[in-house]
Order: C-alpha cells, then structure tokens, then sequence
C-alpha cells in the first residue's frame, strides 16, 4: 500500500492502540464500538475475515484488506466471562468461529444467534480448555439440529463413520425425495486440542503439532508455523532453505490435486481417472520420499530452515516425474473433458454462487471456482514466490467441473513451479540457529495450501516457548459454503459435491 | 478414451509384481493370507477403517493401498462401507473423546469373529496429542487392539506388512500385540 493512502483497514487500525512487536502485520486493541464498526466493514465486504480466536481475557480478528492487499489484526483484551460483541450477528461468516471460541474460551459472543456448542460435544474432561475458568460440566444434552419443515420431507442422518476411508463429521440431510432442502452439517468429532497442547510447547514440539492438524496439508502447517516464528522473532531463513520449502509445498499441493481429480472422477463412477491420478499421486510421493525421506515430507519443515537438503539424486528424481507427469497428464485431461457420462454429472452441479465465495473469504478451488482469484502466494509474495512467476487460475461457473478445472490447472502451475525453483535453487546453509530474543514476541503467517490459505498466529514468551498459537484451517471458510452448494441437488450427488470441496475435517477441528 | 484404454491393453501392468520369495514383506504376505485366512474367513478379509481422531495422513496411506502399485484386492484384501460387512477394524488416531462413543458402537456392530488393528503412532498410544483433554490416547483404551502398526503415518508397505503379523495372530488364535 501507498504511504498515506486510506484504506478501510488502515483507518481501523489507526483508530486503535498499536500493539509493539506483532510481525510481520500490525495488530491494534480496539474498544466495542471500533471491533463493532470493523464487524460492519465485513458485514459491507469491504472488509475479509482471515480469521477470528480467543485467548483467556481476549479475542483478535484478522482482517484482509483485499482493495490494498493490506492485512491486520485487530483485538479486544481485558474482556470478563460476560463477553465481547458477536462478529456474527453481523458477518455470518463468524459464526461457527464464535462457537468455537466459546467452546474453548468461555467467553460470550454477545448476540450471537445461535447458542449451540460446536467443537465441545460435552465429553471432554473440562469445560473451556482454553479458558481456564472453573465451570460443571454440562449434561450431555442432544444436538439441536436446524428445523425444516414441508410436506414430504425426511431426514437423513450420515456419519460420523462414513462408508469410505474419510474422517468422521455428521451430515444431516433434509430431502424431499432425491432433492436436498436442507444440509447441517456437525463438525468436531477430530477435536484433539491442539491448541491447549500449543501452551508451553518449545518450538520443535510446536511444528510438530502444526505438523498434525491437517495431514494432507503437512508441510503447508509446518511452513506457516514456522514462517509465523520466524517474523515473531525477526529472523530471515537461508535462501536455499526457503526455495526448498516452496519445492515441498508444491510437490504436496501436486499429490493432492491429482489424488483428488482422479477421487472426484470415481464418486462420478468414473474409476479409470482414479486408476491413472492415483498412480500419478503414487509417483509423486515416491519422488517426495527419494528427495526429501517421507512421502508426506512430514517434519521437514522446522523453524530457522528445513531438516533435510535436496541432494543430486533427489533432484534428478523430481525432473524426471515432471517429465513423466507432462508426458501423462493431458491424456487424463482430455479424458475428462470428452467423457460425456462424466460431464452430465459434474457440470452444474453443487453450484456455489459467486457473492457467497466472497462473503466468506473463501480460499483455494473453492474460492477461485467461483470467482474469487485470492492466492496467499501471489497476495503476499512471501519468498520466495516473490521471485517466481505464480499465475492464478479463476472461474466463474462455480460447480464441480469448475473446481475440477481450477485443479487441472494448479496441476499444470505447480508444475511450472517446480521447474522454476529446481532451475535456480540457490546453493547454501539450510538452517539457521534460533536467536533468543528475550522478550515477548507475536508473529503471523499466512500460507497457501493445496485446499487454501492457512492461517497461523502464535505469541512466544521471553524465553522462546509458545504462549498461544491458533491455526486456523481454509476449511473453516468452504464447509459453511457446502452446505449451500448442495441446496436443490440430489441425495446421490453429495459424495461428488462433498470430494470437489474436500474440506478438512482434522484441520478444523484441530 | 479407447486410446487410453488400449494403451493399458498393450502396455506392461505397474502393479508391482508378486515379489520374489527374498521380498520378506509381500512374499510371506501373500504366503499366509493362502494358509491362515483360508482356513478361517476363506478366500478375503474385509476391513473396515475408521477415523477416531487422526489427522487424515494415515488415510492417505491406506488410500494408496488401492492405486496400481500396491493393489490390496490382488490378496484378497478389501475396504468394505460397513462395520457389518468386516472381519478387520482398521482404526486411526488419538482417539478423541468425541470419537469414543461412535468406534465402540462401530466395534459392537462389527460381527464375530473379528480384529482391531490399531494404525500408526496415536493410535498406539495418542502419539503427539497423548495427555490432551480432548484425547483417550490410543485405540486399546476403548476397544481391544490385536495389533499395532507404527509410522507417522505407516507407507502402504508398512501397512501390508502389519496385516502380515495380524495374519499370523488369526492363525495362532492369539492376540498378536
């Protein structure tokens, strides 16, 4: 942004008190009436929510500014059990985040439409882990679903152990015979309390943790936890270091779009993509393993740099899956495109519309399906995507076959990226030792995985240990989204729908 | 379409051969699925996989038991949509307390005769998350475990080669963990 320009964020930042070493974004404290007009800016969609979490005695919303490509966080501290005003009586988008907050804080999003627990199901040990209030724990008391009410309608409960090999989550299906009126879904079953074990872990443990919120996203994690650690504490990783993380991130982004094309084919009962994506995934994790040691490159990533170098041989390897990717993939792409069976069940179906995708920031495919082009990447340059050419795909459709085609088209991308880096991956150290900086220190990074931008914000203590870290997942963004794409298709075509999001169950339970 | 299909007509299998009598994993894999599981669940074993609280990576890897390298059905072995279809539950994660309820119902609807392989580090014992408030730590605290598969996550050659012990513990009518 321009020195001097007003932007709707900068004018709400200014407006509050500035808070010292919150990197590499500002963070301000605001009073009810600027958290409540900053709420009003989202509500406006001048303003896009990033994320939204609670401390003990306090809430932060991180704001983006996508006009000025300009981000921020903006706090409430010092708050009792009585609350803080909702965001989502205003911005529906906040919703499930208010509950959530609510679940693990204690803290009351004041006009908060719906009082309904999220995350907590009224079985852990203790009320509000994060809060660390003394509370009762409740009854356990059955879940209110949402009512829908009509001539002809029944219910139909899915999960949370589904048919396939997926995560658990309950889906509540409201159907007029094939047509679905109505889906609710149930989230939290994965809840493993990441956060609470984030309080007081030292750095190694905590990319660990981060490591494990999402596993199909595990170098994505362990890169904006350790990005996020890296701007709390001012440090800059050697470049070499900082290319191979991208390499990584790419290669995992590569697995995953194409295990998927070829896994939304099959719930299309079109096993033949699945056959030949799979074998290209396969290939991919394979040259993963020879270059980097794990298939999943799980706990390379790490703060001050990355654990493992690419030597000559891993290098060779990945040139030559790209060869063999380039040589095979268009074939598949072709298939797909001309296979008529194929394209009467993924054209048109579980249409997201266009002012929804915005409304709630949505990332990744989903967002740039229908309409909305944001790329952590290309927003914010982080290294070292500021020297590589990242070209972003965006459709309008809006249906499975245009988040199918977003994914053909980051396949091709993330290839081209990985070209780039292997071509002039500079020589050097890999990691750096972690400076001691002896005082409180607050970072944020905001990185894109293959499913969208993952946030991560963490405080660390005079000696280095994690106070609080929030990870905040893109699926918190696109499951809400689900629910309305679904609206007036049939019961049979939710798999479809349900793979072409993919949302994340572990990683928003976290 | 018929290009592609005709390639694999005229184009060598990537399905990784049966592996020579040297491959320990595979080799006595196949080996004891014709000698034990024959005689007791004749010519398959059905598993059942569910999630009680991992962080998807195992589920990657137990997807890629299926892709052309690997195979799984080759041995008879094969993911069924039901608990009640099972002879095998194929379990991952801490085991979250909000899980709990949902695999012990899951256990009670699978039918007898029938096996609990606990996959990957949480499963053993809540891994990274053991101590949380939200997690049991481990499958066996909930439904008995007759054998663990280490790894973060286990490779689907880690996996074949657990269900190799499993094998070997149906044989023995023993637990094997």
């Amino acid at each position: 942004m321009m020195r001097g320009e007003m932007s709707t964020l900068s004018d709400i930042l200014e407006k509050g008190r500035p808070v010292p070493h919150h990197a590499p974004w500002a963070r301000a404290i605001a009073d009810a009436d600027l958290w409540i007009s900053a709420a009003r800016a989202l509500s406006e969609g001048r303003l896009i929510l990033l994320g939204l979490w609670g401390e003990e005695s306090s809430v932060h919303m991180a704001l983006l500014d996508e006009a000025v490509g300009a981000i921020g966080v903006l706090s409430l501290e010092g708050l009792e059990a009585t609350g803080y005003p909702s965001v989502a009586q205003l911005h529906r988008p906040a919703l499930r985040l208010e509950r959530a907050i609510r679940d693990l804080t204690g803290l009351e999003p004041q006009g908060l439409p719906d009082s309904r627990p999220w995350l907590d199901h009224g079985r852990w040990d203790r009320r509000y882990p994060l809060g660390e209030r003394e509370v009762a724990l409740p009854e356990v008391s059955p879940y209110a679903f949402l009512r829908a009410e009509g001539e002809g309608l029944h219910q139909i409960p899915v999960g949370p152990v589904h048919a396939g090999i997926i995560e658990p989550g309950h889906f509540r299906f409201t159907a007029n015979g094939e047509t679905v009126v109505r889906l609710e879904e149930r989230l939290g079953y994965v809840h493993k309390g990441t956060e609470a074990l984030m309080a007081g872990a030292d750095l190694i443990r905590g990319a660990q943790l981060a490591g494990r919120v999402s596993g199909d996203s595990t170098v994505a994690y362990a890169y904006a936890f350790s990005q996020a650690v890296e701007a709390a504490l001012g440090l800059v990783v050697p470049p070499r270091a900082s290319w191979l993380r991208a390499l990584m991130a790419e290669l995992e982004r590569l697995a995953n779009h194409l295990g998927d094309i070829g896994a939304i084919c099959n719930d299309a009962a079109f096993p033949l993509m699945l056959a030949h994506c799979g074998m290209l995934r396969e290939r991919v994790l394979r040259a993963a393993d020879a270059a980097f040691g794990h298939r999943l490159m799980r706990d390379r990533i790490v703060p001050g740099g990355i654990t493992s170098d690419l030597n000559g041989d891993g290098a060779a390897g990945l040139r030559d899956l790209l060869a063999d990717i380039r040589r095979r993939f268009p074939a598949l792409v072709e298939l797909y495109d001309n296979t008529t069976s194929l394209q009467d069940r993924t054209v048109g179906t579980g249409r997201l519309r266009a002012g929804l995708a915005r409304e709630y920031g949505a990332g990744g495919y989903v967002g740039r399906a229908s309409g909305r082009g944001f790329d952590a990447r290309q927003a914010t340059r982080y290294p070292p995507y500021d020297s590589l050419v990242v070209d972003v795909p965006v459709l309008n459709d809006g249906d499975v076959n245009a988040r199918v085609w977003i994914r053909i088209r980051e396949v091709e991308r993330s290839l081209s990226l990985i070209e780039q880096i292997l071509d002039r991956l500079p020589v050097g150290p890999i990691l750096d030792a972690i400076p001691s900086v002896g005082e409180r220190r607050e970072g944020m990074a905001l990185i894109e995985g293959f499913r969208g931008d993952i946030l991560v914000w963490l405080r660390l203590a005079p000696e280095g240990r994690i106070e609080r870290c929030h990870l905040r997942d893109p699926s918190w963004f696109q499951w809400p989204l689900l629910e309305a794409a679904i609206e007036g298709n049939i019961v049979a075509d939710f798999p479809l729908c349900n793979k072409s999001f993919n949302c994340s169950y572990s990683g928003h339970d976290l | 379409m018929r290009k592609l299909l005709f390639e694999s007509l005229i184009r060598r299998p990537l399905t990784e051969p049966r592996p020579p009598v040297s491959d320990a994993a595979m080799a006595e894999l196949a080996e004891a699925i014709e000698r034990s599981a024959r005689r007791r669940l004749g010519r398959s074993l059905s598993i059942r996989a569910v999630d009680a609280g991992s962080c998807n990576g195992c589920e990657l890897e137990m997807h890629a038991l299926s892709n052309v390298f690997y195979d799984i059905e080759r041995f008879g072995l094969r993911f069924v949509a039901s608990p009640r279809h099972a002879d095998v539950l194929l379990v991952t994660g801490p085991v979250t307390r909000n899980m709990a309820q949902a695999l012990e119902r899951t256990y009670i609807a699978t039918p007898d005769p029938k096996w609990v392989v606990a996959l990957g580090d949480c499963g053993r014992d809540g891994g990274c998350f053991a101590g949380s408030y939200a997690v049991l730590g481990g499958v066996s605290k909930v439904v008995p475990v007759d054998l663990h598969i280490p790894g973060c996550p286990p490779s689907p050659m880690d996996i074949l080669k657990g269900l190799l012990g499993l094998l070997d513990g149906v044989n023995g009518e023993g637990r094997v963990s």
